[in-house]
């Protein structure tokens, strides 16, 4: 199993550890209700190190990254990032990933930690002479400090203008004595920034923010967590609403795949599929009756099968049960009524506009 | 960790109370705290059966739903209905508070296969060690890998 520099550090504070795509991740420090809340209403500090990072170098990289990837890579100046997607000849998508744009031809690409392997060989199959691609994941830690204080506990630790940094920006600076990428971005919906150092310097960082931000109440947060806050934003997770035989089209990723752009790997197919129509998508589910519907669980309207959660939990924010699933696209309308099976019984549940929780 | 006396427990880590021929059964507090916050529970209806060692209900933490088997067999006189809408209580309290169920038992013979408090006491304890075991061997796997690194 896979640890990232901070394992013993976790282990000290009491954290819950859990086998997450071959790594051993905090699940939860106090309780996933109790961290929840704080990133909602304070801040939480995340360990995200076994998210992957390959970087594509040379003169050829833009136009490379234009051809490997579903957004406009172009429309990022330098020291900006963007939400993006690598999809395989089908549509489906290979993964989902940020991109930033560095100085002097350089992209850097942090990747889901159960496709490093998978999308580093993908990108260098497709990787000609002018670009150089290397895995980078080893080198650096990533640790995510996420809630409206954010801003307001990293400040003092840097010379960063933070109060200038707009969201998908990011700049270069020392946070406590940290070299460190600080990149306004996350994956809770809340003001936040992602911050990559050398893994070497991850336990002083971690240590460094927690300190600084104790008196604004940012406390350390597990995966369990990020999980029901990005569930709640409707914010897709590989694995469950994305993989290789689903298309951004299905997933309701369309805003990310610009047909403008004249080729890309997948345009074809997904140009085919928006002209036939798409079968299913992916819809918001509220439970009117009691349970909660996980992962698998299949969905009824009438007694037809109409498609399966993604995912799905008891949100700490609203109180209510809500899923992501995945429906045929003519029972996909706002306020269907359908039925989710749940352990042998069909319980109510209706379709609900996305996310599920606004800020 | 608490282990009140005078309860019975099973290996699944629910515990059983015996007053004459009825049992109260909820789930342990190492039950509870494996679990983590708990925010739906599942319980039969009253005067449904239950069989030792079937599912007789579920708990449902943020993350994960598992199976409460039934330590004893049984039928449902009362279910504990501040759960549906606290099923937190379970986390709080759950010798107390936090029971799930209060059946008549079948054959009160189905109690002789239960721990008292000082076995149980002694189950958690190995089952905590057997979490540590796993973990040491890790790390000394580890430090192999970082051998062959170096």
């Amino acid at each position: 199993m896979n640890r990232t520099p901070l394992y013993a550090v976790h282990r000290r504070a009491g954290a819950k550890m859990v086998d997450f795509a071959g790594w051993e991740m905090p699940v939860q420090y106090t309780g996933v209700i109790e961290e929840h809340q704080a990133v909602r209403r304070q801040a939480g500090l995340f360990d995200v190190s076994h998210m992957g990072e390959i970087e594509v170098r040379g003169p050829g990289a833009l136009d490379f990254c234009q051809g490997i990837s579903a957004n406009d890579v172009a429309r990022m100046s330098e020291f900006q990032a963007q939400y993006n997607l690598l999809l395989n000849e089908r549509g489906g998508v290979v993964d989902d990933v940020i991109f930033y744009r560095l100085p002097a031809d350089v992209f850097f690409i942090c990747v889901n930690a159960s496709n490093i392997d998978k999308d580093y060989s993908w990108i260098a199959e497709h990787a000609g002479a002018a670009v150089e691609v290397e895995n980078v994941s080893a080198k650096y830690a990533q640790l995510a400090l996420q809630g409206p204080a954010a801003a307001t506990i990293i400040q003092p630790l840097t010379l960063a203008d933070l109060g200038t940094m707009k969201p998908f920006h990011f700049a270069f600076a020392d946070v406590g004595s940290v070299r460190c990428l600080v990149a306004r971005t996350g994956y809770t919906g809340e003001d936040g920034f992602e911050l990559y150092c050398n893994a070497a310097d991850a336990a002083q960082l971690w240590s460094a923010l927690l300190e600084a931000g104790a008196p604004a109440g940012l406390v350390p947060t597990g995966l369990g967590a990020r999980d029901t806050l990005r569930l709640e934003k409707a914010y897709p997770l590989y694995g469950h609403e994305l993989d290789d035989d689903t298309t951004p089209l299905e997933a309701g990723l369309e805003w990310v795949t610009k047909f403008s752009k004249p080729t890309f790997v997948g345009r074809e197919a997904l140009l085919k599929q928006k002209q036939e129509g798409v079968k299913r998508r992916l819809a918001g589910l509220e439970l009117v009756g009691p349970g909660i519907a996980r992962s698998g669980y299949e969905l009824f309207k009438g007694g037809q099968s109409i498609g399966r959660v993604s995912s799905g939990t008891k949100s700490p924010s609203l109180g209510k049960s809500i899923a992501l699933a995945y429906v045929v696209s003519a029972q996909a309308q706002l306020g269907n009524e359908i039925e989710v099976e749940i352990r042998g019984r069909r319980v109510q549940a209706k379709i609900v506009s996305l996310p599920f929780y606004r800020r | 960790m608490e282990f009140p006396e005078g309860l019975k427990y099973s290996k699944e880590h629910e515990w059983v109370l015996v007053e004459g021929n009825t049992a109260t059964i909820g789930i342990t507090e190492y039950a509870q705290e494996e679990l983590g916050d708990i925010v739906y529970v599942e319980l039969p209806e009253i005067a449904e059966k239950i069989v030792k060692d079937d599912p007789f209900g579920a708990v449902e933490s943020v993350k994960a739903v598992s199976d409460v088997y039934a330590p004893v067999s049984g039928t449902v006189l009362e279910i504990n209905d501040v759960l549906p809408d606290n099923p937190e209580t379970i986390n709080d309290d759950p010798y107390g508070d936090g029971w799930m169920i209060r059946v008549e038992l079948t054959d009160k013979d189905d109690l002789k296969d239960l721990m008292d408090a000082e076995e149980y006491a002694e189950y958690v304890a190995q089952q905590k060690e057997d979490d540590d075991d796993e973990e040491e061997d890790d790390e000394s796997e580890e430090d192999e890998e970082e051998e062959e690194k170096g």
